[in-house]
């Protein structure tokens, strides 16, 4: 599935995704109010992956209901993706999520570059509790939470949700990270740091569904740096039932779902595997 | 590798009135119509298509018109930018007799294709639409590829009163044109493409860029085109399938805001 923040500006980004293979689309984060987030630089490539500090920039939820209706007759579901600050936003940015036609909500606890939302909201697992009871209290669809890498108590944040109702972890966010240009001693990003992505973080993503795999029951989406099916299958091992892509549009292109999924495939069967079960937390046992 | 990479300024030249060419040194290949993304540290990083391709150096000429422009241009020569590309498409040149419609800082752009046009022994007739005859430039530079240069104004300070769409329409109908490339006011650009209906056409197009390397999605347009990577340059056939092109550009935050 495309992963929160690609190409998912709009209604007609999101359906090109669709239309180049993605099984899932997850929207960009979208909160109660218009944000323009950060000045450019925003995105700076590096030599392993994409460093990035949007800023959480949308359009607020209600005029962004506008791009989830017209993607509504594809088969391929929808996942809102929502930051905010607090239970009650969190509920009521999903429950119009619902309204306009996503099939699930996923919850953005994890941006390591927006002050009061994102990764300041996802390392309090009391705070978290609350929120993922409280939107689980609104909605009937499916509730994801994403996670970030950059904490120490990981373990007891996916448990806090797992025990609040989730219905699944999405793991991992961006890595919080920064680069400095030389000639003029400044952060290159505008925001000064920002989060990395991309070929570089698949260890650490891979690592974090392996412990969260093993703290809780409920399933896990992987995705960090996945740009081949080998990646994919990577994922697969350490825990994940389904996967995220995004730098890897970057990398190869907006065919890239078709692309790791053939390579799966091809993967599976030159490795006697039949079905992505068997794949599944396969390094665990 | 896409991140920028600090550059000094070579020249820095008034045009017109608030518009400026600033220059530096090639860092290899570009095309007309391409475009970089130039980094004013501390303000702001903007895409620019390039308005000369001579000698390994390279121009961009903008109007002092927002944050960015504003403290571009401020720059003076031997100051330090940042900039990566070149980016986009560019242009291709396709027939004999090419007709190119410039509207405003959009003039800027076309030149290094109109000398390219020339270079290759084609037969250009140019219009430079301008608000005001203050804001006219490049005029000389187009005469000496040897182009036909034609300049309109808004209020007939000089050259034909009235838009430049509206002056390139009748020489469609008076002249054999094999082809149209444009840059300008989108609505300048949608009206001109209303008159090609069987001309092969090719217009730049301008929207907010954050990456420039195709994932935000911010600068998308119709079916997920997206004017960083896909274009910025289309033609006629693609533009006529998009409900935006000349209807609404999206602000950073993502919201329609109609032309």
């Amino acid at each position: 599935m495309l992963a929160s923040g690609i190409m998912d500006e709009d209604a007609g980004g999101m359906q090109r995704m669709i239309d180049c293979g993605a099984g899932a689309i997850v929207t960009k984060s979208i909160g109660t109010q218009p944000r323009e987030g950060y000045a450019n630089p925003t995105v700076i490539e590096l030599d392993h992956g994409i460093l990035n500090a949007m800023g959480l920039p949308n359009p607020g939820i209600d005029l962004y209901g506008e791009e989830i209706k017209k993607l509504r007759t594809n088969k391929v579901p929808i996942i809102g993706s929502i930051y905010a600050a607090d239970a009650d936003e969190f509920a009521s940015l999903a429950l119009k999520m619902q309204r306009f036609g996503a099939n699930a909500v996923e919850l953005n606890v994890s941006c390591p570059h927006a002050q009061h939302y994102g990764l300041e909201v996802g390392c309090d697992p009391v705070l978290l509790h609350d929120i993922v009871s409280s939107v689980k209290n609104h909605v009937t669809f499916p509730v994801f939470v994403k996670v970030s890498p950059n904490i120490m108590n990981l373990v007891e944040i996916v448990q806090s949700i797992e025990n609040a109702g989730a219905d699944a972890i999405v793991a991992i966010n961006t890595v919080k990270a920064m680069t400095i240009d030389l000639e003029t001693a400044r952060p290159l990003l505008a925001n000064k740091t920002g989060g990395y992505s991309g070929k570089a973080i698949k260890p650490i993503g891979v690592r974090c569904v392996f412990d969260i795999a093993q703290a809780v029951d409920i399933p896990i989406i992987g995705v960090g740096g996945i740009t081949t099916g080998e990646d994919a299958v990577e994922y697969f091992m350490a825990g994940a039932s389904a996967v995220q892509i995004g730098s890897a549009v970057y990398y190869r292109g907006p065919d890239v779902f078709t692309s790791i999924c053939e390579e799966i495939k091809t993967w599976m069967k030159n490795h006697e595997y039949t079905t992505i079960p068997e794949l599944i937390g396969a390094a665990l046992r | 590798m896409n991140r920028p990479t600090i550059t000094t300024v070579l020249s820095s030249t008034v045009e017109a009135t608030d518009i400026k060419t600033l220059t530096f040194q090639s860092p290899g290949e570009v095309k007309p119509g391409q475009f970089f993304m130039v980094w004013i540290p501390g303000v702001d990083e903007i895409p620019m298509s390039v308005s000369q391709i001579t000698n390994n150096v390279i121009g961009i000429t903008f109007r002092d018109i927002g944050d960015a422009t504003h403290a571009l241009y401020q720059i003076k020569k031997g100051d330090q930018i940042g900039i990566r590309g070149p980016y986009g498409n560019g242009f291709t040149l396709t027939g004999k007799h090419l007709l190119f419609v410039g509207g405003g800082t959009g003039i800027g752009m076309l030149a290094p294709l109109v000398e390219q046009a020339r270079k290759n022994n084609l037969s250009a007739t140019v219009i430079l639409g301008v608000k005001t005859k203050d804001q006219l430039f490049f005029q000389d530079r187009f005469q000496q590829t040897g182009a036909s240069v034609l300049v309109s104004t808004d209020d007939g300070s000089k050259g034909y009163k009235g838009f430049a769409s509206e002056l390139a329409k009748d020489i469609i109908k008076k002249e054999s044109i094999d082809a149209v490339y444009t840059c300008g006011p989108e609505q300048m650009m949608s009206t001109l493409l209303s008159f090609c209906s069987t001309i092969p056409f090719q217009a730049s197009l301008e929207r907010y860029m954050k990456c420039a390397i195709g994932i935000c999605g911010q600068c998308c347009i119709g079916s997920g085109l997206r004017v960083c990577v896909d274009g910025p340059i289309f033609d006629g056939q693609s533009l006529k399938k998009i409900d935006d092109f000349g209807i609404y550009r999206r602000d950073a935050a993502g919201r329609k805001i109609l032309f």
